[in-house]
């Protein structure tokens, strides 16, 4: 019996330990890769120069040009994201009958499960076409379809955490507000959302860190083409579309466009690492938010 | 046991005769209330008057529905899906369910303390400005004058001056039910109702809480439910007696602790049950 336990708490902890090591050798890949390609490109150049041509004969390997095409993606997603998941949240928790809630919820978090390479073909054969009406000087590939379908996919994670964040506000602050005269309205903006704002903040970050790492759709709706713009309308390549190029491309392996990948793949772990450690940091004090 | 319900109908002016409240005008009143939880009668048939800057206390065992019946008055029933009710509730000469009455502007007249203190993740400042802020009162020195006259209204003020901008979560219970107080008071409400105010707090915090009440009297009206009946004893000139939904007795508290009519509330008082 006594074996059995050992056998039983030994195969845990192994368990544990796998999602632990697999961290840590992801981490030793990037960071020892990346060394060797720092060897050769220098952190300033790969900081600082605008271009990012690896796979060119002239070579340049500025990350800001990926970067900005994350960043601008990242943003358009959030641009959408944000106020849509927001109201939902409101709605359902503040507003929406009790049954409503149980059903529209589960409803809402499908968003979440379509697969992403739907979400891309989506945004490229029917959203890129719409926009073109409005905007004819669009890009075939471009960062704005790419964001805006990105937004739709991250609605749940902002409305769903939110709306928990919501919900979990204390009966007695709503009987407090509702007891001073407060409106529905006014009870949700002035006493709810404030309340419950480190929640929130927290699904916001994680929507963000989500788009970030997302690969399949600007992959496919964004294009591959590096580009430093803010204009939404134009083609840009984010970090993860071009990981996902090299990987799949002719690049042999140990060369130093062989390497970018990892240069890359480690200044967005960095982001999203960051990005995940302010969300967790904010839900501990939250913890300890209403006593 | 069963004869008792129907004795409650003129067992409140008899008892008046000495008391200081007694000319002065009736701000709440039932007539025939009934309060039903789906099936559950919580509230059979009470009538019941309560005068102008006097203290009422309601007291009974967990489950008579005094806390029920005090929020009737400000309608904060509403939000509850199987709450039903019959009668006529009246502040201050109006009905208050019907139809042209304004629920928000209600609960401006009717203030209500709550069981547990529950500011809110606000500054001091903010909890107390609060119910001006949501009329639209924007005006610095308006909601200056205003949070520093309640706080000193509900005797915090000296606690808490140097404060203000500090979250009201960092205070102790006691205080914080005080700035709960102050946040109530801010609006000039006429009538307050306290749904066991003092029950989550220390003796001393009890202390202060009770002593308030009486201040506060001078101004506003104020209906007090609670568990303990030193508490009753202490700070009412009223108090109403409610067993399983119904108000057994209703007269001066002196009356009601030292020469009680009903059988019922001698037995409540002298702790043979509840």
């Amino acid at each position: 019996m006594k074996i059995r336990e050992k056998i039983i708490e030994g195969g845990l902890a192994f368990s544990a330990l796998i999602t632990v090591l697999t961290t840590i050798g992801i981490i030793w890949v990037l960071l020892s890769q990346s060394l060797v390609f720092f060897k050769d490109v220098s952190i300033v150049e790969f900081l600082t120069n605008p271009e990012w041509t690896p796979l060119f004969t002239n070579k340049n390997y500025g990350i800001l040009s990926l970067l900005s095409g994350t960043i601008l993606t990242s943003s358009i997603a959030i641009a959408v994201a944000l106020p849509i998941g927001l109201t939902i949240a409101i709605y359902l928790s503040e507003y929406a009958p009790k049954g409503f809630r149980t059903y529209v919820k589960p409803m809402l978090e499908i968003l979440a499960a379509v697969p992403t390479v739907v979400y891309g073909f989506f945004a490229l054969t029917i959203v890129t076409p719409y926009l073109k009406t409005i905007f004819p000087e669009i890009a075939p590939f471009n960062a704005l379809s790419a964001g805006i379908v990105m937004g739709i996919m991250i609605i749940p994670m902002i409305s769903s955490l939110s709306e928990d964040a919501l919900f979990a506000v204390p009966k007695t602050l709503r009987d407090a507000s509702y007891g001073m005269g407060s409106t529905r309205y006014q009870t949700a903006f002035k006493v709810l959302v404030p309340a419950a704002s480190s929640g929130i903040i927290v699904s916001i970050i994680l929507a963000i860190s989500r788009a970030i790492g997302e690969t399949m759709i600007v992959a496919i709706a964004a294009g591959q083409q590096p580009n430093m713009t803010m204009n939404p309308l134009e083609t840009v390549e984010t970090i993860t579309a071009y990981i996902v190029q090299v990987s799949l491309g002719d690049v042999p392996h140990g060369s130093i466009e062989y390497r970018t990948i990892f240069a890359a793949g480690l200044t967005l772990f960095i982001f999203t690492f960051i990005l995940n450690n302010i969300s967790f940091y904010i839900r501990r004090k939250y913890q300890e938010r209403y006593e | 046991m069963e004869n008792t319900s129907q004795k409650n109908i003129n067992n409140e002016d008899q008892s008046m005769s000495q008391d200081t409240t007694e000319k002065s005008k009736v701000i709440l009143e039932s007539k025939k209330a009934n309060v039903y939880y789906g099936d559950m009668h919580a509230i059979k048939n009470v009538n019941i008057k309560m005068r102008e800057n006097s203290v009422t206390a309601f007291i009974g065992p967990s489950g008579c529905g005094k806390s029920t019946f005090l929020r009737t008055f400000n309608r904060m029933n509403d939000y509850i899906d199987i709450f039903r009710k019959e009668g006529e509730f009246y502040i201050n000469g109006k009905e208050i369910y019907q139809k042209d009455v304004k629920v928000e502007e209600l609960r401006k007249t009717v203030g209500m303390v709550f069981q547990k203190p529950n500011p809110f993740p606000k500054s001091i400042y903010e909890n107390v400005a609060f119910g001006l802020r949501i009329q639209g009162i924007k005006n610095k020195s308006v909601l200056d004058e205003a949070v520093e006259k309640s706080l000193k209204q509900a005797a915090i003020w000296d606690e808490v001056k140097d404060n203000l901008k500090k979250s009201a979560l960092a205070l102790s219970g006691g205080q914080q039910q005080r700035i709960c107080i102050a946040r109530a008071l801010a609006v000039e409400p006429k009538v307050l109702l306290m749904d066991e105010p003092a029950s989550a707090l220390d003796p001393i915090s009890t202390a202060k809480i009770e002593e308030l009440i009486y201040q506060l009297k001078e101004n506003y009206t104020i209906v007090i439910v609670t568990h303990n009946m030193q508490q009753a004893g202490r700070v009412s000139d009223r108090t109403a007696f409610f067993y399983i939904g119904e108000l057994i007795e209703f007269g001066k508290t002196k009356n009601i602790f030292t020469n009680p009519k009903e059988e019922l509330t001698e037995r409540y008082i002298t702790g043979r049950f509840g």
